[in-house]
Parts: structure tokens; C-alpha cells; sequence
């Protein structure tokens, strides 16, 4: 029972990790028609710059608030020079964003050196719980907490105010959103930034969880988010958080039971539901 | 009456394709323009044109005296045009009253007493007000997207084709409530069925080949079989 609850804990804890990282994809995909290969590299310069600020002030809050505003900045550059000349052409997207993938990771060697960097838990965050004879890791629990937060809070912004009522209107017809009279691009640019700071969360998150952050760890996490995004529907937040969990639980059960096909049992995942629903769990045809 | 809008030799291409060649029209303030014509002739373009939803290449386009052909969507629709698109524009995941929402620009007392009189003029829209807009029907989408361009206080509202596809009563229910709306807001209306122009139209522009060939007041082109014959193909 404890292996079934903690293996349970600790696939929605990758989930959500993975959640972060694949909703601002599938945000950005939705609303901007961007894919963006990039994303990951937000992700580890969030991880790397969220990481060394907790360890020069030695306050992990202070360090996910300084992540949160890298990936704020960063979006909105990357957003600005990057992006915007190459809106419409996927081909130019996909190689551009390919490029400043490769850049941004290498800028992390640059600037923190090629080793790892290890990273650990804040006390009050470190150890685990124990009870009824089941032990808890508390960070894992703090992940999916954190995890739900984020989903409740952009759940509410996209649901209850005018921007996310935008966004959700500018993912199904951007024309029709500014012959209205609303300025998409300015929509696009907070988007964007909500993006890259939600990647950001999830890197600096990822740090104490994995123990080590590494200038590779994007492309490794991008690809899981790829999937995540595919299988949840491009372009919908709720069904990223079902498709992260599912693919945080099956990563979590198979490397446990059937080791050598964890990774696989993701494509497999992706694989069935493109074949029975290829618009993804929650996306929409057309 | 004085130029509301004014389109001076517009040109436009969409990709390679020249599209208008030479658009000329000038809508009078309280007036209903019918923009008439074959299918594939220009008048969609016409007023994605006066959008910038297709940029003009060439000539001028003024609203209010102000040059707006360079000025971006948005832009424009805040100058004070509404604009309803020939297939809607509908956000379907979104509510009729989300639709709406997003689509007002205040929330003061003038937008409160104009959607009162919208919500009165159209009353499916209260019924299905919390309804997906998906899922309305295409009289009920046609009426919704007509009170979505209404809602702000527009002097001018660009209408493509609102009977298209529609049932004859329901097309009878939309005409009726444009009829309606003539009182408060000038209009340039696209629309294929004469039938309806020539009933609620003021003044009409013929365009043929991306050009605008004839003009007038309605009443003349309901006396011209001949200009009717060899424009819209019809006697």
C-alpha cells in the first residue's frame, strides 16, 4: 500500500512539474500558433537562476520568486526578438527557437560552468512524514501543491477575468479578438511571459526534487511536456494537467514495476490517443 | 449628409492575388450602403480592407476625416467600427454572454442601456445566455455577432452577408432588427439577396472585378433592369 501511495505521490509530484512546463507550451501554442522549442531552455534557466539566488540568500522563496521573474524577462525578450518576426511560419519557429534552445543552454555552461549543481530542499521542506506507517516525502507534497496553485490561479484568470476570457477568445479566432478592438499582440506578450514564468517555476522546483540541475535538463523535460501537450489537447490548460498526471503516474509506476520501458510507456500513451482522438483528450477539432 | 467613411482608388493583395483594383465609395453618416455584386467580386475584401484585416497597398481610406488604411485592426475598430464578418466570428467554447464580454470595451451605464436595447431588439440572446455560442444556431450565431459589434458605441457597422445560409424567416427576423438599428448607426451592409438590399439599403456601389462600377441611390437601381442584368445577373 505505501509503494502503491508514494509511487502515486511522487508521478503527480513529475506531473506537476511537468504541467507547469507544458501549460505555458500549450498556452503559447493555442493563442500565438508558436511552437516553441525554446520553452525547455526557460525551464532550465529558471531551475539555474532560482537555484543560485537560493543559495546566495538562503530563502527558497526568494529563490522561486527571482526564477518566476527571469522567466517573466526572458519571455517577454524572446517574445519581442525572437518570435514576433517569425509569427506564421512554423518552419521559421521550429529552426529559430531550435537555435535559441541551444543557445540558452550553452549560456548556462557559460555562466554556472558545464558540472551539475546540486540542490536541496530548504529544511522546513526536507524529510517526510510518516503516517498511518506510510512515509510522505514533504517536498513531493509541496510540488503538487504548488502544481495546484498554479493551475487554480491561471483557472481562475482564464475564466473569471476580461484577459483570460481574451486568451480564451484569441485561441479561437485571433482576427475576430482585434476587430473587436483588442490589441492580440500586447494578449500574446502576457501570455508568453505567463509561459516562460511558469517554466521558470517548474525548473527552480525541479532542482531540490531531482537533487541536481544540469544545462541539458530542458530539452529532457521539453520533451516530456511535447507530449503532455499533444495528449491533453493543443491549447487546453485543463487537459495539460490531466495529461501531465497521467504521464508523472505511468513514468512513476513503470520505473518502478518495468524499468526499461518507462520512456516508452509515454510514446505508447501518446500514440493511443492520437489514434482514437488525434485533437488530444481535450482539444478541439479543426 | 456629411462622409462618414471614404475609400479613395483602394488596392489590395492577398498573396499574390490582386484583389481590388481601384475601390472608390463614400458612405454618408446615417445612411444603410450596400456594397452589391457577383460572388468573388471584392466586396468581402472591401471591408476586411476597411478593417486592415487585408491591408490596403494602395489609396486612401478615411473614417471621420482620419486616415486609417495603415492603421492596425484594432485600431480601427476602436475609431468606432464594428464589424461582422460573413462567417460570424462566433467564439463557439465561449458563452453568449462571455461573447459579449470580450467584446465590450466599457462596462458604464451608456454599454448597460445599449445592451438592454440589443438584448430587447434580439431575445434569443437572453434565452441562450449562457449558452456556448458553438452551439446556437446559425440565425441565433448571425444575431450575436451583430449585437457583439453593437455593443460599444460604433457609429459604424460593416455587415457581410447576414442572410447567408440562413432560412427565409430567420433572414426576415436579422433584416428586420438592421432595419431597426438604422436609426442609431450608419451601416455598409455586403449582402447577395437584392431582394433585402433594395429594401433597407439607402444607397448601393456595384463592384465587379476588384472595381467599384456604378453607384447611386437605391431607387435607381430598382428602375435599371439593364445595370441589374449585367452586374448581379439578375432581371
Amino acid at each position: 500500500m505505501d509503494v502503491l501511495l508514494n509511487l502515486s505521490l511522487n508521478g503527480l509530484a513529475t506531473g506537476m512539474l511537468i504541467f507547469l512546463l507544458a501549460a505555458g507550451l500549450t498556452l503559447i501554442f493555442g493563442l500565438m500558433d508558436v511552437l516553441n522549442f525554446a520553452h525547455g531552455g526557460l525551464f532550465a534557466w529558471g531551475a539555474y537562476s532560482g537555484i543560485w539566488i537560493y543559495s546566495q540568500t538562503g530563502s527558497f522563496f526568494i529563490g522561486i520568486f527571482g526564477a518566476v521573474l527571469v522567466g517573466f524577462i526572458l519571455g517577454i525578450l524572446t517574445e519581442k526578438w525572437i518570435i514576433k518576426p517569425v509569427y506564421g511560419n512554423h518552419v521559421q519557429q521550429i529552426l529559430i527557437t531550435l537555435g535559441l534552445m541551444l543557445v540558452l543552454s550553452e549560456m548556462l555552461k557559460v555562466i554556472w560552468g558545464p558540472n551539475q549543481i546540486s540542490a536541496t530542499p530548504p529544511s522546513y521542506l526536507a524529510g517526510s512524514w510518516e503516517i498511518g506507517g506510510v512515509i510522505i516525502i514533504k517536498y513531493r507534497l509541496f510540488i503538487i501543491f504548488v502544481g495546484l496553485l498554479v493551475f487554480a490561479a491561471v483557472q481562475y484568470m482564464l475564466s473569471k477575468t476580461k484577459i483570460g476570457l481574451v486568451v480564451r477568445a484569441g485561441v479561437m479566432n485571433k482576427e475576430m479578438v482585434q476587430a473587436l478592438g483588442i490589441n492580440i499582440k500586447r494578449v500574446f506578450m502576457f501570455v508568453f511571459m505567463i509561459g516562460a514564468g511558469m517554466a521558470a517555476l517548474s525548473g527552480v522546483l525541479l532542482g531540490p526534487y531531482s537533487g541536481v540541475i544540469h544545462a541539458e535538463m530542458g530539452l529532457e523535460f521539453a520533451i516530456l511536456a511535447f507530449i503532455v501537450v499533444v495528449i491533453g489537447g493543443m491549447g487546453s490548460f485543463k487537459g495539460s494537467l490531466l495529461a501531465a498526471a497521467l504521464v508523472g503516474l505511468s513514468g512513476s509506476f513503470m520505473a518502478y514495476y518495468v524499468p526499461d520501458l518507462a520512456l516508452a510507456a509515454n510514446m505508447l500513451l501518446m500514440a493511443i490517443v492520437l489514434v482514437f482522438r488525434p485533437q488530444g483528450l481535450f482539444g478541439m477539432k479543426g | 449628409m456629411s462622409d462618414l467613411l471614404k475609400l479613395d482608388g483602394i488596392e489590395t493583395y492577398i498573396g499574390q492575388y490582386h484583389i481590388l483594383q481601384g475601390v472608390s465609395l463614400e458612405v454618408k453618416k446615417g445612411e444603410v450602403t450596400v456594397l452589391l455584386g457577383r460572388n468573388g467580386a471584392g466586396k468581402t475584401t472591401t471591408l476586411r480592407t476597411i478593417m486592415g484585416l487585408n491591408p490596403a497597398s494602395k489609396g486612401l481610406i478615411t473614417f471621420k476625416g482620419e486616415a486609417i488604411q495603415k492603421l492596425p485592426t484594432y485600431t480601427v475598430a476602436k475609431k468606432g467600427i464594428g464589424y461582422v464578418p460573413e462567417d460570424q466570428g462566433i467564439f463557439a467554447g465561449l458563452s453568449v454572454e462571455e461573447n459579449m464580454k470580450v467584446a465590450m470595451q466599457k462596462d458604464d451605464a451608456e454599454t448597460r442601456a445599449r445592451m438592454d436595447y440589443i438584448l430587447d431588439l434580439f431575445p434569443d440572446l437572453k434565452n441562450f445566455w449562457k449558452k456556448p455560442g458553438g452551439l446556437l444556431s446559425g440565425g441565433q450565431k448571425q444575431m450575436l455577432s451583430i449585437a457583439r459589434a453593437y455593443i460599444n458605441n460604433n457609429e459604424l457597422l460593416l455587415i457581410d452577408e447576414p442572410s447567408k445560409g440562413l432560412a427565409p424567416i430567420v433572414v426576415e427576423k436579422v433584416m428586420e432588427s438592421i432595419v431597426q438599428m438604422k436609426d442609431r448607426t450608419t451601416i455598409v451592409l455586403v449582402e447577395q439577396n437584392f431582394m433585402m438590399a433594395s429594401t433597407i439599403g439607402d444607397r448601393f456601389y456595384i463592384i465587379d472585378d476588384g472595381r467599384t462600377v456604378s453607384n447611386g441611390h437605391m431607387k435607381q437601381l430598382k428602375q435599371d433592369t439593364e445595370l441589374r442584368k449585367k452586374y448581379l445577373g439578375i432581371a
